[in-house]
């Protein structure tokens, strides 16, 4: 459990860590270590050279303005999970992120690392598909924004260049009176999920106006759960209306079994996620 | 008096430098110069080696040394049949340091890599070409005893290992007696033990004094040491075998030799410089050995008040590509299967099965939760097929505790002894385990449940466990001349168990002193050279009584050198605070003066010292310094081998509750009764329990060694064998009995695997209740899982 050799870089602007990538089509970037180096360890990836981005200030910290919250790449998980004003502005994201491993691992851990790895059972790319966030990446021919739809392509595999960076991520506040819910359920508390379920919601008049459902761990990225969102818009948020819902998300189930889940579980387990989450939401809305 | 120390809750004396992370582990110990090692292993279960081409590896900078079968000379051996038993298939089968020809299971060592430092030698290990020519497998136990069934080794027919009966009484007149009959078929998976520390070693040879060093995390440095001797024909005096700090063993630890054992030392001698080998976690999942899976088919004989007459159960029991332990894990498993219950009437059938996979040698519980598993599942059915309360239906069937005594003639222990039990008080545990649980009022609670929909459970499970087996061990007690301390060895290892604060009290208890000023040393085959090893919860019976009786020894001559020095009789004597007392008087000496004055000397180096210059002031006799048989000082060994093994037993209960859209559960209440005999220190009795507690529900609900179709093991790592964390393990509520044992002066029983034992009977037991209104079939698995909660659950709604 010892990497192989590689070079180690540690640059101080988003530039200088872009060229460091561009020079070398093995380079890849360090953020917190808590994927890549257990993965590096185990021999599973040789970089050849990593651009460490701890020493950048650009890519840090967090600013809550004009309904978003901007999360430097490099802020910690356990930054963002404590901070007063991003919780205010969106309490989905310390729901979401008391589930993220474990608090020795949140301190290391970064919001950028965790969405540009995209696992596809993370809980973080997950919450930025519900809630419609976006990301900022930068690279030799400067920076551009990629939706959350448009990020996630494949366990592991996002829509950036070997040579950009993610710089920054934006989650939307919450509009005053939205219901949000999130739950997963692991094996061990803080493990990767089965699947876990986050779901947005809005009540008027006692029935479901806006609805976003997001899925992590049941297919190759985090998924929108379109249909579920269908079958609850416009109708009052009873047991019946949560089964459809539950029942409704059991499409978008698209992963194989493995050694703690067969299909049908995980899917019964989707399903039920999305009928706890749904029901959360509906009360915190109010409905 | 002194307050006894025997029974306090004494804080642990090894606890202040582990936490403070001053602890030496192997990999804390600084060798200057040392190399570092690594192996490459099989990528297969079961193949031929085409060829083996090392040479990349060896033309890498900073490599010294690439080792395959064919360069370790007289070590390419098979190695040691530890256990030999004449039930064993063509004497068994061991495994070679390194594969010669064949690979057995995916792991198996094939090259070892020597380089200045780890990085190096697993970069070396990347580059060694190993051609295969992969042989067919076959990983289920039962298709791989039928004919035609691909063979782990050529030359033994249907993988059968093994195969033994074993009877007490007269099963078939049980059966044809019988009111009723049930037969259950269980089923257990692999596990391992998975310590914190993995598995290490480091040798330094001193090629001017012919002397081999060898640290090794090891539960048996004695045997260690002898095992060296022999390969290498060294002196048993030119070895030195150390087990510093270990960080768990578990059992996986005592198993010898892990091929490293060897290869490390034959390195350190063929190269003259030290080397090290820190195992990895993957190679602890694929390399190290594992335990658990067997498969029971138990049936019980009993008339219509569920009065069991008879048993007959026979199972099958996975020991891997090897069978170095011989029988030893089956043999516990088919002498515990009674458990507490009288059943006169047993005949039990173990078949051992070869598998391409890695050794099964025991992990602790070894083959007792198996065992555990099969007869209370099987008296659960019992209880339900015939109407009674399954806490009634064990009360009927306890043996009671006038009948000790209690022997099941036939049936021998691994310490090839027939099974005794000592003493117990079992219906007394269930009956404080009901009331403590307060049955009456939780099924109202979860008959109140039910109507929310919510489903809770009550799970219960009894057991017993043959512990502190022979040959036997030693106690050394000295006083320290100089500074009065008390130097205490014994022939064990320690992988944290707290044996130097047990030890401690059993010898402060007769010496007189602070348990603080006990110095205990163990796990250096240079301090105590005679012993066996820390195994099959033996050490507190078997060393602990040693010690016991050496200080005992020890006692009698500190007070007679005090008598002596104070003019008094010995009946005057009283030993406590490190000093000798006259009783109701107000004159004592202390242990140093005492040591001092009955060690003749020459020379006078500090105070204590001058009065003991030529003579001994302790002496009653008027002949030469040292009288003829009189040894100089304070210092007594001797030794306990006891007459057979002492029954601890204990029973658990959980109230669970399972989530039936989730599949997940919570136990919301885990209680256990525990009697170990009397306690040396409770406090270290309840994280003994309590950490075999953790285990256990690491073993019921989480911890599983999967294989694919191919061999290839899946859980390799700590995110695939979900070992549990602390959020899924509860506070146990832990009472104790203390039944003294008959068999040894301190009356103590052993308590290292108990807490193990029961729990994946308690899970599924409480499984079946919480679900009894869904109609679930009875659970026969272990580990249970969600996915297996979603399984039975989706089964019992199509038959609805």
């Amino acid at each position: 459990m010892k990497p192989a050799l590689f070079d180690y870089v540690a640059p101080e602007t988003v530039e200088a860590a872009v060229a460091a990538l561009a020079g070398d089509e093995t380079a890849r970037p360090l953020a917190g270590g808590q994927s890549l180096i257990p993965t590096m360890n185990f021999r599973l990836s040789a970089p050849g050279r990593l651009v460490d981005l701890r020493r950048i200030e650009a890519l840090r910290g967090i600013a809550v303005a004009d309904g978003t919250i901007r999360v430097g790449a490099m802020t910690r998980h356990r930054e963002l999970e404590t901070h007063e004003g991003a919780n205010r502005a969106n309490p989905l994201i310390g729901e979401v992120l008391d589930n993220v491993a474990h608090i020795a691992i949140r301190n290391r851990g970064t919001v950028g690392g965790s969405i540009a790895h995209a696992d596809s059972a993370a809980e973080l790319p997950c919450l930025l598909v519900a809630t419609g966030g976006t990301v900022s990446v930068q690279g030799p021919d400067g920076s551009r924004e990629i939706g959350a739809d448009d990020l996630f392509r494949f366990h592991m595999t996002t829509s950036l260049a070997q040579t950009e960076i993610l710089t920054e991520v934006r989650i939307p506040a919450l509009p005053p009176g939205t219901g949000y819910a999130f739950e997963e359920f692991a094996r061990r508390r803080g493990d990767y999920a089965l699947a876990g379920v986050c779901t947005l919601l809005t009540v008027e008049d006692g029935r479901c106006g806006e609805a976003r459902i997001a899925a992590c761990g049941i297919g190759a990225r985090p998924v929108r759960l379109a249909a579920a969102e269908d079958a609850l818009r416009g109708r009052a948020v009873d047991d019946a209306a949560r089964a459809d819902a539950g029942e409704a998300a059991r499409e978008y189930m698209t992963a194989p079994a493995d050694m703690q889940a067969g299909v049908a579980y995980r899917t019964d387990l989707l399903a039920a996620l999305v009928r706890r989450t749904v029901a959360t939401a509906a009360r915190r809305a109010g409905g | 008096m002194s307050t006894r120390q025997f029974g306090e809750p004494v804080q642990r004396n090894a606890d202040p430098a582990l936490l403070k992370g001053e602890g030496a582990f192997i990999d804390d110990i600084s060798l200057p110069g040392a190399l570092h090692a690594a192996f490459v292993r099989s990528e297969h279960a079961r193949a031929r080696i085409r060829s083996i081409d090392i040479s990349a590896a060896e033309s890498l900078p900073d490599v010294v040394a690439v080792y395959t079968a064919d360069t370790i000379g007289a070590l390419d051996v098979e190695l040691p049949m530890l256990i030999p038993h004449p039930c064993i298939t063509s004497g068994g089968k061991t495994q070679r340091p390194l594969a010669r020809d064949d690979v057995f299971y995916a792991g198996q060592c094939i090259a070892m890599v020597v380089a200045v430092d780890r990085y190096t030698a697993e970069d070396a290990c990347s580059v060694v070409e190993v051609a295969y020519e992969p042989l067919p497998v076959e990983l289920d136990l039962e298709k791989a005893i039928a004919d035609g069934a691909p063979p782990v080794h050529d030359d033994i027919p249907n993988n059968v290992a093994a195969h033994f009966v074993q009877e007490s009484g007269d099963a078939d007149a049980a059966f044809a007696a019988a009111e009723h009959t049930t037969t259950v078929r269980v089923r257990l998976e692999r596990s391992t033990a998975a310590p914190m520390e993995c598995r290490a070693v480091a040798a330094r040879w001193d090629g001017v004094s012919g002397e081999l060093t060898v640290w090794d995390s090891t539960q048996a440095t004695i045997s260690v040491r002898g095992g060296l001797a022999s390969l290498f024909d060294i002196d048993e005096d030119r070895i030195r075998v150390i087990a510093p700090n270990v960080g768990g063993g578990f059992g996986q630890k005592i198993m010898m030799f892990h091929p490293d054992e060897i290869l490390v030392p034959f390195a350190a001698m063929q190269l003259d410089r030290p080397v090290k080998y820190i195992e990895d976690r993957v190679e602890n999942f694929i390399g190290a050995s594992q335990e658990r899976a067997q498969i029971h088919e138990i049936s019980l004989a009993a008339k219509k008040d569920g009065t069991v007459l008879g048993l007959r159960d026979s199972f099958i029991h996975d020991t891997g590509a090897f069978i170095p332990y011989g029988i030893a894990i089956a043999q516990v498993a088919s002498t515990s299967i009674a458990g507490p219950y009288r059943i006169p009437d047993i005949w039990v059938e173990m078949t051992l099965v070869y598998t391409p996979c890695v050794q099964v040698t025991p992990y602790r519980g070894c083959g007792r939760p198996q065992a555990c598993f099969a007869i209370e599942r099987a008296l659960d059915r019992l209880a339900d097929e015939l109407g009674i309360d399954r806490t009634e239906i064990r009360r009927r069937n306890f043996i009671g505790p006038g009948e000790f005594p209690y022997e099941r003639e036939g049936l021998l222990f691994a310490d090839g002894l027939a099974v005794n039990y000592d003493s117990g008080e079992y219906e007394k545990a269930l009956d404080l385990i009901t009331e403590t649980v307060d049955l009456a009022g939780f099924r109202k609670e979860q008959e109140a449940a039910r109507a929310e929909g919510r489903y809770l459970g009550f799970g219960i499970g009894f057991y017993v466990e043959g512990t502190g087996l022979g040959p036997y061990e030693g106690g050394h007690v000295k006083v320290h001349p100089i500074t009065g301390k008390v130097y205490v060895t014994t022939g064990l290892t320690s992988q944290g168990q707290g044996h130097e604060t047990v030890f401690a009290q059993i010898a402060a208890d007769q010496v007189g002193c602070d348990v603080r000023d006990v110095i205990f040393v163990e796990g250096d085959t240079q301090a105590h050279e005679w012993g066996v090893a820390t195994f099959a919860s033996r050490a507190a019976v078997v060393s602990g009584n040693a010690i016991h009786k050496a200080a005992v020894k020890a006692r009698a001559r500190i007070i007679a050198a005090a008598a002596n020095m104070l003019e008094t009789g010995e009946d005057s004597i009283e030993l406590r605070d490190g000093r000798a007392w006259i009783v109701d008087g107000n004159r004592s000496v202390s242990l140093a003066e005492i040591a001092t004055a009955s060690n003749p000397l020459r020379y006078a180096f500090n105070e204590a010292s001058q009065t003991a210059t030529q003579f001994a002031p302790a002496s009653t006799h008027d002949g030469p310094p040292l009288a003829e048989g009189q040894a100089p000082g304070i210092e007594e060994t001797d030794y306990f081998s006891p007459s057979h093994a002492t029954w601890a037993y204990g029973v658990h209960a959980a109230i669970v509750e399972f989530f039936p859209d989730t599949c997940g559960m919570e136990i919301k209440r885990y209680l256990c009764i525990h009697d170990c005999g009397n306690m040396i220190n409770p406090m270290i009795v309840e994280g003994q329990v309590m950490g075999g507690i953790g285990q256990g529900i690491g073993g019921a609900f989480y911890e599983r060694c999967a294989f694919d179709g191919n061999g290839t093991p899946l859980a390799a790592n700590f995110m695939d064998f979900l070992m549990p964390y602390a959020t899924e393990v509860p506070d146990a509520e832990i009472l104790h009995m203390e039944t003294p044992s008959p068999l040894n002066p301190l009356g103590i029983k052993g308590v290292g695997e108990a807490g193990t034992i029961p729990v994946s009977q308690v899970v599924a037991s409480a499984m079946e209740d919480a679900f009894a209104p869904l109609g679930i079939a009875p659970v026969r698995e272990s580990p249970m899982s969600p996915d297996m909660i979603h399984g039975l659950l989706a089964e019992a709604q199509s038959r609805r």
